[in-house]
């Protein structure tokens, strides 16, 4: 495509925005203002250096977590431990709460915020037993009717020895598989670090949300630039050259809709962070909820399996 | 062979690469050396040692397949070059140079079948076109052998080799675990079988996604079969790996695949499960 047609599409796309609003945070709220910066600023967005502070940012120690949103966004949130077989996993945290009247469940993944914390919680890396509870978590939302949240913030799936012998990569493909199986609706969003397998484990479904600065790639820019530039220190063009960005992924048709941040970024306000989120979450499952179990999951798998570019 | 492929051979604990110079017909376990034809006779496995020397798509196609029997569906399916990768060199240049090199269009090739007169889907990666990594017209090839298995009520023999996503694709090639996932969904649905074959190595994106879901699942002997390749564990974690970390020995010791079969015994095997399921 050259530049031109590029400008001609981001412009169309942008145009588009402004009458969907898509960054729904923004619309619920009706800040015309708000909204006006951010499409100035995702018009700005597209050079590698715009890609590369989104990295930084969905990496930002101060970033809030899933548990800073559960804490803010549900009211009698119950957290479910283990998996039934062998341990709890830390890093990917499930369990059950109210949000705006309604029960729903919730699945995500977890950092820590000090050293101690980290360590648990295995920097949000989960093992095999994070998806198994993922899966049981999946299992009761389907048993009892409750909607599936599910909120991502991972690297990638633990490269370690047990989760190789546990079986990492048959959990996360069974996650995919259960989620590609239920009849209740289904939120996502990716609201850090989405890395690869790990992060679309717990990410197909219905609607797939992605907060302003997070990014969602199929590997992690210093795992791109050591095999392809043969060097590690290269991220910063490996991320301008796959484009993990919010931006980018709307305009590939990977997620649904763009989720405004606070003004510089969601680690300067968690509480703005949070009330943005629900609002995008409410609205998303208010769009799901009229619609039967079955045609919620027909549309689900069409929609994947419409994912991709060939000839 | 292309620089792009996900290099897990060079990972690989127990069956190194040739080294540079070496013949890849000599075999990098034991030594032996063998004329092309008697690689192809052997089902280019080394008579010595029992290793696996990695087997072409089309080859493996010609073996399990009734003689005449294939009928090769979404030949003309072709990747594009949705970002305007460039690492090195431009995506687009390593993919004409892959096709170039291998004759194939893309990493697996798919069709319909019969396998000692039962009807099949069949859908077989090549490790040679950039090291069978799966883009969007591999996750379409292969979603569309589920679609014609479905159509006609057959099962689908699934043979994988690959070393993951392919990343000059980005996010998409991500979406292609979800998109595959999703295919194979509705073959559950519809009861009809998958037999899948994993061969060195199965991988990453590929391993968390179709490759994990058969109803019935195969290795080959000392096949790589992991999520994450002993180097990245190693570097990552600074662990101690045992010895057969990773392969496909250890992974039927834990228990995620239900048989390993060498190549001479796979058809017996495949027609018994076959027949169970028919």
């Amino acid at each position: 495509m050259s530049e031109r047609d590029q400008e001609v599409n981001l412009r169309h796309r942008l145009s588009g925005l402004s009458r969907l609003p898509l960054l729904r945070g923004t619309r619920v709220q009706g800040e015309a203002a708000r909204l006006e910066r951010q499409l100035e600023r995702l018009k700005a967005d597209t050079t590698d250096e715009a890609i590369w502070r989104s990295v930084e940012l969905a990496r930002h120690p101060e970033r809030p977590y899933t548990l800073d949103y559960v804490s803010r966004i549900l009211e009698d949130w119950v957290e479910l431990h283990g998996d039934r077989g062998r341990a709890d996993d830390g890093a990917l945290v499930t369990g059950l709460g109210r949000l705006d009247g309604r029960t729903v469940a919730l699945v995500g993944h977890q950092k820590g915020r000090d050293v101690k914390e980290r360590l648990d919680r295995q920097f949000g890396m989960a093992y095999p037993e994070g998806y198994v509870k993922a899966m049981r978590v999946m299992e009761i939302a389907e048993r009892f009717g409750f909607p599936l949240l599910s909120l991502v913030d991972t690297p990638g799936a633990y490269p370690g020895v047990a989760a190789e012998q546990h079986g990492q990569g048959g959990a996360i493909a069974r996650s995919q598989a259960a989620m590609a199986r239920l009849t209740v609706p289904t939120v996502a969003c990716i609201i850090g670090e989405g890395g690869s397998g790990g992060a679309v484990a717990i990410a197909v479904a219905d609607r797939v949300l992605m907060q302003e600065n997070a990014i969602y790639s199929v590997i992690t820019p210093e795992g791109c630039a050591a095999i392809l530039w043969r060097d590690a220190g290269e991220a910063k063009k490996a991320a301008a050259a796959f484009k993990p960005d919010a931006l980018h992924c709307l305009d590939l048709g990977v997620v649904d809709a763009v989720v405004a941040e606070p003004e510089g970024g969601a680690q300067n306000d968690h509480g703005e962070a949070a009330r943005l989120l629900k609002a995008a979450l409410v609205e998303s499952l208010e769009e799901l909820e009229d619609t039967p179990g079955e045609e919620l999951r027909r549309r689900r798998r069409a929609k994947f399996r419409g994912m991709g570019v060939f000839a | 062979m292309s620089e792009a492929r996900i290099d897990v051979q060079v990972e690989h604990r127990h069956a190194p690469p040739p080294a540079e110079g070496k013949h890849p017909n000599t075999c990098p376990k034991c030594g032996s050396h063998y004329r092309d034809d008697e690689l192809e006779a052997a089902l280019w496995v080394c008579r010595h040692c029992g290793h696996h020397y990695p087997m072409r798509a089309r080859a493996r196609i010609a073996w399990y397949a009734d003689e005449g029997s294939f009928v090769e569906e979404a030949a003309d399916v072709r990747s594009e070059d949705p970002l305007d990768f460039f690492d090195l060199r431009p995506y687009a240049e390593r993919l004409a140079e892959a096709e170039l090199n291998t004759g194939l269009g893309e990493a697996v090739v798919i069709g319909q079948a019969a396998i000692g007169g039962h009807p099949v889907e069949l859908s077989v990666m090549d490790f040679t076109f950039m090291g069978g990594s799966m883009g969007s017209a591999v996750g379409e090839k292969f979603s569309r052998a589920c679609d014609s298995a479905l159509e006609r009520g057959v099962p689908l023999v699934s043979v994988t080799s690959s070393g993951g996503a392919r990343m000059q694709e980005g996010i998409l090639s991500l979406m292609q675990l979800p998109k595959t996932v999703c295919a194979v969904e509705e073959l559950h649905d519809a009861r009809i079988p998958m037999i899948t074959v994993m061969a060195h190595p199965t991988t990453a994106g590929v391993l968390a996604s179709f490759a994990s879901l058969g109803d019935v699942t195969i290795a080959e002997p000392g096949a790589l079969i992991a999520f994450t390749g002993p180097r990245v564990v190693q570097q990552t974690t600074r662990e101690k790996l045992p010895d057969d970390f990773g392969l496909a020995e250890q992974n039927l010791r834990f228990g995620h695949v239900d048989a390993i079969v060498p190549r001479p015994e796979q058809l017996d095997y495949l027609l018994r499960v076959l027949r169970l399921f028919s």
